[in-house]
């Protein structure tokens, strides 16, 4: 028996993490297939007979439930203009911060970065009390340098900004950390060589530095662009997704109609679409970087 | 970093414009810096301001009247007693994830087993598959197996992740086979092999885990918030955001719930955080 349990040791190791890598994470794709095919609700719940196979209905009602499409509009709304701004300021704040070496640098990575390991709830419920329109210390600074309040949480595109804003203050570290890797690993005499024929910094910067991030760059722009789709925590915790479903992610869509509704055979079509839409993307991304390093 | 290296060697007006850059850097950094760390001054200050203050405008920076009250409430009158108590031991938990994880990626790593190319894939394969997904079917599952509801229900779910499994491995794959090897010539198991040898070598990555397990478990929500229907189980996550909406207008205990979310972990990241940077400069891009 001893001598079995060793030679078989290398599936006792593997065993309990893909018993429950399939069970948590493989076998709910087909459970989500099948239940997106049913009319499963409470009632399924308790008993499995109500349940009844309707086909692709609640794919077609999905597509055409005005809320969905309102949170597929604002979903891509937090991609569009959340991920170039994430690339931007963590490759900006990454590039000073590479500048130097000294202690002061050192602690500047600390500050970017602890945004990042925060609890997303605990950060969701602060931002609210500093976006409030009476009390919030956002307002109150801006009429201090004599602006009027903002409706930082109470008009549909704006709250769509705030939680961009928050988000992005949350997203800068990790991505931040990410880039300053990538640049520590361009090699100085790239630097020397393009000093010795006289380039300027900025030229180095542009030339040298931000072409050899190129699979940084995509990197980020892959994960975050995952990540955008799937925001949920931020409009959970602030607005609930309204006002008026202004910030009604697809995520939030997918939770509410499971476990608000219990519409769980309709919730998971959705988020069978929203499956797809990670996937597309993902290829598309994939396929634009491939393109892009065959020309080089 | 390689950057102000090769400006040394360059001519002075080159070394000059590094300074300047580097001064430069620092300012816009500094005024980033203080933007970044804005909401969490605030929110601490703000924990220690009786209610009366935190309504009043203009608002005070300094708390004027410095009370624990907000605090207290907390434990009190809330259940944030509770909601602690389940944080723990969902961090507990992880920590026996976490070794799981350690295990498969050791298998993965040191072993070559009928199917293990396969297999891994399968593990990686789950790194994309988004919770929005699978946060229904999971629920339905736990359900049938009446573990809904449950702490096992809340911690099974995430219990181990693809990417801790794929830094293991990358780690363990490190290891020389040799010395493997001659352990195993003396008489020893597969299983003492890994205690005795892989386990002591990986502790640099052991320890980065054990960190953002902790943070991890810390802040876990999601499916406290999907399995659990009890107060009783509640995670301080899912506790805040039933406080938030509570008590939409009482500030100063918003403020004292999340400085206590937030405190733990600042001050282990800022301890430790050289640790988990060079933890991503090793094993994040390659």
């Amino acid at each position: 028996m001893k001598g079995f349990l060793n030679r078989q040791a290398p599936y006792v190791f593997i065993a309990p993490t893909l018993i429950l890598l399939t069970l948590f994470s493989l076998v709910p794709i087909v459970v989500a297939l099948v239940i997106s095919l049913t009319d499963m609700d409470l009632g399924g719940l308790a008993n499995f007979d109500s349940i009844g196979f309707i086909g692709f209905d609640n794919y077609v009602e999905v597509l055409t439930d005005p809320v969905f499409m309102k949170s597929i509009l604002n979903t891509l709304f937090y991609v569009v203009i959340g991920v170039p701004l994430v690339i931007l300021f963590s490759l900006a704040v990454a590039l000073l911060i590479n500048l130097g070496t000294s202690r002061i640098f050192k602690a500047f990575r600390v500050v970017y970065y602890l945004p990042s390991v925060t609890n997303i709830v605990a950060v969701a419920v602060v931002w609210s009390y500093l976006y409030n329109p009476s009390l919030g210390l956002f307002n109150y600074l801006l009429n201090a340098i004599g602006l009027p309040d903002v409706q930082w949480l109470t008009q549909p595109t704006t709250a769509k900004l705030s939680l961009i804003l928050l988000a992005l203050w949350k997203a800068v570290g990790l991505n931040m950390i990410i880039f300053i890797a990538a640049l520590q690993g361009i090699p100085k005499s790239y630097y020397e060589a393009a000093q010795l024929d006289g380039a300027s910094l900025w030229q180095q910067v542009t030339k040298i530095t931000i072409p050899m991030l190129r699979f940084a760059i995509f990197f980020v722009s892959i994960t975050t662009m995952i990540g955008w789709l799937q925001f949920f925590e931020e409009p959970f915790v602030m607005t609930n997704g309204g006002p008026l479903d202004g910030t009604l992610s697809v995520s939030l869509f997918i939770y509410q109609n499971g476990f608000k509704f219990n519409n769980f055979g309709y919730a998971a079509a959705g988020s069978f679409v929203l499956f797809v839409f990670i996937i597309a993307i993902t290829l598309i991304q994939l396929r634009l970087q491939k393109n892009e390093s065959d020309m080089t | 970093m390689s950057k102000s290296v090769a400006m040394k060697k360059g001519s002075p007006d080159a070394q000059q414009g590094g300074r300047l850059f580097q001064w430069i850097s620092v300012v816009v950094l500094s005024i980033g810096g203080l933007f970044f760390l804005l909401p969490f001054f605030w929110m601490i200050m703000s924990s220690f301001k009786p209610e009366s203050e935190i309504v009043q405008i203009p608002p005070t920076l300094w708390p004027s009247h410095f009370t624990m009250k907000s605090f207290k409430d907390l434990f009190e009158n809330m259940n944030f007693g509770v909601y602690l108590k389940n944080t723990l031991i969902i961090v507990l938990f992880s920590f026996v994830g976490l070794l799981l994880n350690a295990v498969a990626g050791f298998g993965f790593a040191k072993y070559d087993f009928k199917g293990r190319n396969g297999l891994f894939l399968l593990v990686l394969a789950t790194m994309m598959i988004p919770s929005q997904v699978t946060m229904i079917p999971v629920y339905l599952i736990l359900n049938s197996m009446g573990l809904t509801n449950t702490m096992t229900g809340i911690v099974l779910p995430g219990f181990v992740g693809a990417f801790a499994i794929f830094l293991f491995r990358q780690f363990m794959s490190t290891i020389p086979t040799e010395l493997l090897e001659a352990t195993r010539l003396d008489g020893a198991s597969e299983y003492r092999i890994f205690l005795q040898i892989a386990l002591p070598i990986s502790k640099p990555i052991l320890a980065v885990q054990a960190i953002l397990t902790f943070i991890a478990g810390w802040n876990s929500f999601l499916w406290p918030l999907i399995i659990a229907n009890d107060e009783s189980l509640y995670t301080l996550s899912v506790g805040l955001s039933l406080l938030k909406g509570q008590y939409a207008s009482n500030f100063g205990l918003q403020m004292a719930g999340a400085t206590f979310m937030v405190a733990p972990v600042i001050v282990l990241f800022t301890y430790f955080q050289k640790h988990i940077i060079e933890n991503f400069s090793i094993s994040g891009m390659k």
